[in-house]
């Protein structure tokens, strides 16, 4: 039998609104893979959102959702987890929403290293609102804010992560879309912050602009930059150039933030 | 005898015609149909699931025979 999606989505929510070849599709499915992976329990779930293209996607899924304010998806959740630590919390967004207005929730998610799963689909562009830059554009690149070229150096989303203290770090693209159950469903069973960051495109605002014919170049490119870690070790720095990384990048174990917030309570109350 | 190792139905409404599914079939099972994807050559399917794997807008499913 054919994969039963529908059952974890909401009854006449199809078709979605993301755009022809938009892999935030893709990337929805893996998730519904990893949540049955890992028997989530619908009720028992939340996953969380801000604004922008990738954000639409709690609104699909039928389980807590909550869709809130632009780059505040990880604070929402943080509060989600801080009141109900028994809860799987979920969160879901695209690179502009994740690491330009909400960078100050995300790199204090990781810090804490409260236990929630950070889906991030990098699509290198604000695709909603219009195409302007963000900080995960590459460099040179036309965007509806940098029309001769973009200045910027470009985030590197699992180093930040990495570096903010997150205990599970993996990347994975769209591309890869075996893959990103897997990756998704081993962030779930991490005990602490998971960041996965999926490679995504964005045919309309960001594919339209570079150069890229169609929707199946900016799958090809996918495939061609993406490295597994495992190949990457074998590899030369000069053979590494313009490769991305992908598979599991970072694990540790460290004190999880609602059980350290637990013993702070306790020891208020003096028991 | 058909050679097919799946049936694959496509459901034209959620279909976008983005065409991934037709470029990374392995054996060409699909084709465009103007504006939609089709079963062109059902025969030749593999039940690789490569086409609902990638499909973004839950437009494919592949039943196994």
């Amino acid at each position: 039998m054919a994969y039963d999606y529908e059952k974890s989505i909401r009854p006449g929510k199809l078709p979605h609104i993301w755009c022809p070849g938009c892999g935030h599709g893709i990337i929805m499915k893996g998730l519904i893979r990893a949540m049955d992976t890992c028997n989530l329990d619908r009720n028992n779930t939340a996953v969380v959102s801000g604004i922008g293209c990738a954000s639409r996607l709690p609104g699909y899924l039928d389980a807590c959702t909550l869709h809130t304010a632009h780059g505040r998806a990880a604070a929402f959740a943080t509060g989600v987890k801080m009141a109900k630590p028994e809860m799987t919390v979920l969160v879901v967004g695209g690179d502009g929403d994740g690491t330009a207005i909400g960078g100050n929730h995300f790199i204090h998610a990781c810090r804490r290293n409260i236990d929630m799963t950070y889906i991030i689909m990098n699509n290198s562009i604000y695709g909603m609102t219009g195409g302007q830059f963000s900080p995960c554009t590459p460099t040179g690149a036309l965007a509806s804010t940098t029309v001769y070229g973009n200045p910027d150096p470009t985030f590197d989303i699992a180093k930040l992560a990495i570096g903010a203290g997150a205990t599970f770090v993996a990347r994975g693209t769209a591309y890869h879309a075996a893959q990103i159950d897997k990756l998704i469903a081993e962030g779930i069973q991490h005990k602490g912050l998971a960041v996965i960051e999926i490679l995504d495109d964005c045919p309309t605002t960001y594919g339209r602009r570079n150069k890229f014919r169609s929707v199946i170049d900016m799958m090809k490119r996918l495939k061609d930059i993406a490295v597994p870690v495992a190949a990457a070790a074998k590899m030369t720095p000069e053979q590494l150039e313009g490769k991305v990384l992908t598979g599991v990048l970072h694990k540790e174990e460290r004190p999880e933030y609602t059980e350290q917030y637990a013993e702070v309570i306790k020891r208020a109350q003096g028991v | 005898m058909s050679g097919a190792k799946a049936r694959i139905e496509i459901i034209e409404r959620y279909c976008k015609g983005c065409s991934i599914c037709v470029e990374f079939c392995p054996t060409k099972v699909l084709a465009m149909d103007a504006f939609v994807v089709k079963v062109e050559n059902a025969d030749a399917c593999i039940a690789c699931n490569q086409c609902e794997l990638r499909c973004p807008d839950f437009a494919i499913k592949v039943h196994k025979l």
